[in-house]
């Protein structure tokens, strides 16, 4: 089918969607009132915003993520090509691991993958 | 002898025989899209009673058994009694992101079975780049998660969609790495190309302790990436209740729920595909009678078969391992499986390069 199989797909992913969405919208009876649309946290009455600013943390993992993907990245041809190659492949891919290596060893010493 | 291969390209002939030129194609992605709805239905209903079955199954209870004979019916009830559910927005929510987000994540889990071969010659999209398509669209994913989780406006959401981002990023690396192991040992992203060189055995039979190693890599990894437990903890029941689908009611909730267990279909049959062989039949080297009786059985049957049974052992963990801490299990991703799967990469190369599989 080619790639419009992605149009296809994404088409009945919506209308899946849409129409078991809709479906239940014309099948209930919706009663109004104003405790409903407070956010559920247990039945404790809510302390303050939750758009706050969050842990660091989790930002410094997104971090060392985007370098090892993109790295991931650069070796998806790499890998595609090993076998016709050979030796060379092996070697250029020993001194790519060295250098990534060091920068992981860098986030390490630097704390950046403990979890605060 | 009829398969599914032949069936679709006798409806294929039949409809170009018959109708005039944009109609057969139309026609077409009406029935694929069809198909693909029906067999999203399907997978939920009978994930969700597996799930159910298989949990009860391990604590020696019966599971549901009321509705219809066994309880066969009992998920066509819950979905019954979720259609007739209020889907609820929170006052406070951001509502076009509220909304949007289980959109988003049916996208997803649908749009990524574009590659899968679910038997033999039986495939919406060959596309040249396969692997990396599944590793690029799931990673899509998390923003319709954290979507979620932030729109909600609830403090609950917000923490379980930042778990679970930072969870499915991280593990989406080992992941691609186990990947990549099957990649240099075929030479080729294309799906059919990694299944075809499975013939005359899975490459978890011809690839040695370093395929063994990428496997089990992998089914860590997207146990994570699925949030299933031991990974659970973005939607820990007793901690966040129920993560970033918090707010979540009705069937906005239904479909956050399916997408979930689609997403779990996918990468066991992403697995199945990699390690196990794809649709293709157990061989044993020279023993022809056997390998025939083998290949009596539909290739469609093989790779349900390889995909449910993978289901099945993403299920045992579950009431196998206790939850991990979110330090816990980014020090798993980062200081053990990162490691362990880049070395594992580079014995692999040695082990292509050298010639040391079958």
């Amino acid at each position: 089918m080619g790639a419009s199989s992605l149009i296809v797909l994404m088409l009945s992913a919506i209308a899946f969607s849409g129409i078991a969405i809709l479906i239940s919208k014309f099948v209930l009876k919706a009663t109004k009132n104003k405790q409903k649309g407070e956010p559920y946290e247990c039945g404790v009455p809510t302390k303050g915003p939750s758009w706050i600013q969050f842990n660091v943390g989790y930002y410094l993992f997104a971090l060392i993520f985007l370098i090892f993907d993109v790295e991931l990245i650069f070796l998806y041809p790499w890998a595609a090509v090993v076998k016709t190659v050979g030796w060379i492949a092996l070697i250029e891919i020993v001194i790519f691991f060295f250098i990534l290596f060091l920068g992981f060893l860098y986030a390490h010493k630097k704390g950046a993958l403990k979890w605060q | 002898m009829p398969s599914l291969e032949n069936i679709a390209n006798n409806i294929h002939q039949w409809l170009n025989n018959n109708f005039g030129a944009p109609w057969p194609m139309l026609i077409e992605f009406a029935i694929v899209g069809l198909c693909i709805i029906g067999l999203f239905a399907m997978l939920g209903l009978v994930l969700i009673m597996m799930e159910r079955k298989v949990s009860a199954w391990m604590q020696l209870r019966l599971g549901p058994n009321r509705v219809g004979p066994v309880g066969m019916f009992q998920t066509a009830a819950d979905t019954l009694k979720l259609i007739v559910k209020e889907g609820m927005t929170p006052a406070g929510a951001d509502k076009f992101l509220f909304n949007l987000a289980p959109f988003i994540v049916m996208i997803i889990a649908m749009v990524i079975m574009a590659p899968l071969m679910f038997a033999k010659g039986l495939q919406m999209w060959d596309v040249n780049i396969g692997v990396l398509f599944f590793t690029a669209i799931s990673s899509v994913s998390v923003i319709g998660i954290l979507m979620a989780g932030w729109a909600s406006n609830n403090k609950y959401s917000l923490l379980g969609a930042m778990r679970s981002g930072a969870q499915i990023v991280s593990y989406e690396l080992s992941a691609g790495f186990a990947i990549l192991a099957i990649v240099i040992l075929t030479g080729d992203l294309k799906i059919s190309t990694i299944v075809n060189s499975q013939a005359d055995g899975w490459w978890i039979f011809k690839g040695h302790l370093p395929i063994w190693i990428a496997f089990v890599i992998f089914m860590i990894a997207v146990t994570a990436e699925t949030n299933r437990a031991p990974f659970d903890l973005a939607e820990a029941e007793s901690e966040l209740t129920a993560g970033f689908h918090t707010e979540y009611s009705g069937m906005k909730f239904a479909l956050f729920f399916l997408a979930e267990y689609v997403n779990i279909f996918v990468v066991c049959a992403l697995g199945a595909t990699l390690f196990l062989g794809g649709w293709q039949p157990l061989h044993f080297g020279t023993d022809t009678q056997f390998n025939q009786w083998m290949d009596y059985i539909p290739s469609s049957l093989w790779f349900m078969g390889k995909t449910f049974f993978l289901i099945f052992v993403i299920m045992w963990f579950r009431w196998t391992f206790p939850r991990l801490r979110i330090d816990q299990l980014l020090n798993l991703e980062w200081k053990y499986l990162l490691p362990i799967s880049m070395i594992n990469l580079l014995l692999v190369t040695l082990m292509a390069i050298m010639g040391w599989h079958f």
